[in-house]
């Protein structure tokens, strides 16, 4: 079974092409890393596969189906700086709206909806932050949140834009467990990283892009200095290091 | 008894708008209020225009598709490119040109003037009454519970919509939340409300109704519907206390309840517990105090 069915997608922001013919199959159970240089497209793909722009051609499946949020198959989390976070809610409040596609419109959130949105920040290591407003919590904790919210979704297919951005290395640790276990039940996450180094160590698939797929598919075939320098034009100086911290592992 | 009319239509402006405003703020397009309350004015005349009556029916649906018109064209404009601000800017001042020619054009022997419609008049509220289901009310008053009503069912269905589209809207669309749906309907409550509210207090009161009370409510809050709460808390006692002080102090009723909301603003804003200016000021004075000198 494939997690994510992509065909002849192209994307265009007014007249400027960011995305050109992508192709891509992902099967299930994989934790796969989406990585580019900046402005390679990969919210931009996202939000495609989420099917948030109106400007796009070609298909988009996930678990075999066109997109449907009825379905509840996918969960998101965006980058974190997409949201005001002086919005008056506490973490309880946003991890609840993971829920909200299950409540369905008008109906209130159940006892049960917030015992899960409860056990979702207990999961991130956040459950004694319930009560405190998110325009409170540090860069660290509101990742975290979002995370929560995600996994409140009760998703198949996940897909995270950039969760490790200002975290520290103790929350990126707590971070990349909880991706591991979503992994080891079966579900399928993406997620867009920036840290070479330690991409290797994450994702055991990998999507590398810049305007179109420069490679992808399983990481030990992929994640190579050649595909890494085509997908980065020639600006990559520190490949040297990532090699060297590979040798060192 | 006129009095206890001017303070109700006074206090039910402030709940509605105060209500209304929440959103405002939050989705931090306070200016599309500014908008809507000048743009309505060229719904009622095209309104009058077509039914040749200056009912109350007719000048709601009017300001509603004013409403509607203007939320459409300025979203029109932003697809094009243009920034958001500018776009309202551009729209809300060509149909207010537009709504204040044709009444120079079509109705000036009618009761629509242009200061009418920015100041309003709350003294003459308690005269203008109709008569439903038995109870005989001022216009105004009906007007406004009828808005209050449509605004309370919105809420009460749709809280929680509202606030996921709000704070996360592209989290919102991928749980598959009619966002585009729902922001038409909200902006068609804001026509409402602006429409009820502006015959009886003016355009400029209304605006200032709509945002004040719930950016006041925005410092106070930890919650949407706190903060919900305080703004129509602030909205009525805006009403309240600018109309005795008026009456004090023989000015205009309208203009000293805009004036109470910006006082409120400004006291909520210095003496706030915690985080208020003159709370922090007092808090670094006193970590001076303590700081050792090292010289
Ligand atoms: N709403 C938009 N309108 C116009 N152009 C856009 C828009 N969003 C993104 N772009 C452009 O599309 C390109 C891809 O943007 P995208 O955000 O997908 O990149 P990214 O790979 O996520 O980059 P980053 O690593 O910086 O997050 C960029 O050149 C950007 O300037
Ligand atoms: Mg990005």
């Amino acid at each position: 079974m494939d997690a994510l069915q992509v065909t002849n997608l192209s994307v265009a922001y007014e007249e400027k092409v960011v995305l050109q013919n992508v192709n891509l199959t992902t099967p299930v159970g994989h934790l796969t890393g989406i990585i580019g240089p900046n402005g390679a497209g990969k919210s931009t793909l996202i939000k495609a596969i989420l099917n948030q722009l109106p400007n796009k051609t070609g298909a988009v499946h996930i678990l075999e189906r066109p997109l449907n949020p009825k379905d509840h198959l996918v969960g998101y989390v965006p980058q974190r700086n997409a949201v005001d976070w002086d919005f008056p809610a506490n973490a309880l409040d946003v991890v609840l709206m993971g829920r909200y596609g299950h409540i369905g419109m008008i109906r209130k959130p159940s006892a049960k909806d917030k015992q899960i949105a409860m056990e979702c920040l207990k999961n991130v290591g956040m459950e004694a932050f319930a009560d405190r407003s998110i325009g409170q919590l540090s860069g660290g904790q509101q990742q975290r949140v979002f995370l929560a919210r995600a996994l409140a979704q009760e998703a198949e297919v996940y897909f995270m834009d950039e969760p490790f951005v200002g975290v520290d290395a103790a929350t990126e640790r707590t971070i990349i467990a909880i991706l591991k276990d979503l992994k080891a039940k079966g579900k399928s996450v993406f997620v867009v990283h920036h840290d070479l180094q330690t991409a290797a160590d994450y994702f055991d698939w990998m999507i590398l892009l810049n305007q179109t797929i420069t490679a992808s598919g399983p990481t030990e075939q992929t994640f190579t200095e050649d595909n890494l320098q085509e997908a980065y034009g020639g600006k990559l100086f520190f490949m040297d290091q990532t090699k060297l911290n590979k040798t060192f592992n | 008894m006129n009095e206890f009319w001017v303070l109700l239509t006074g206090s039910l402006v402030g709940i509605t708008c105060g209500l209304t405003g929440v959103f405002l703020i939050l989705r931090k397009t306070a200016m599309i209020a500014d908008a809507i309350s000048h743009t309505v004015l060229f719904g009622i005349v095209v309104a009058f225009m077509v039914t040749q009556s200056l009912s109350g029916f007719w000048m709601l649906v009017g300001a509603a598709i004013a409403g509607l018109l203007t939320t459409f064209l300025v979203q029109l404009l932003q697809s094009g490119g243009l920034q958001e601000d500018a776009a309202i800017g551009v729209v809300f001042t060509s149909l207010f040109a537009l709504g204040v020619l044709f009444i120079t054009l079509f109705a000036g022997n009618v009761h629509l003037d242009v200061e009418h419609v920015l100041m309003g008049e709350i003294a003459f509220v308690p005269w203008d009454t109709w008569d439903i289901l038995g109870f005989s009310m001022p216009k105004a008053v009906w007007m406004l519970l009828i808005v209050l009503v449509f605004n309370l069912l919105f809420l009460v269905f749709f809280y929680k919509e509202m606030k996921l589209t709000t704070f996360d809207p592209v989290f919102a669309l991928s749980i598959g939340l009619p966002i585009v749906a729902m922001h038409y309907s909200y902006m068609t409550l804001v026509s409402l409300t602006t429409v009820a509210a502006f015959d009886s207090v003016g355009a400029v009161l209304v605006v200032a109704m709509l945002i004040g009370p719930a950016a006041t409510a925005y410092l106070m809050s930890k919650s949407v519907i706190g903060m919900i709460v305080w703004s129509m808390a602030f909205g009525v006692m805006a009403a309240i206390t600018g109309y005795y002080l008026a009456k004090l102090w023989n000015t205009s009723i309208a203009g000293m309840m805009a004036a109470m909301i910006g006082v409120l603003f400004m006291l909520v804003f210095l003496f706030k517990p915690h985080d208020g200016w003159i709370w922090k000021v007092f808090k670094r004075m006193k970590i001076k105090d303590t700081e050792p000198n090292i010289l």
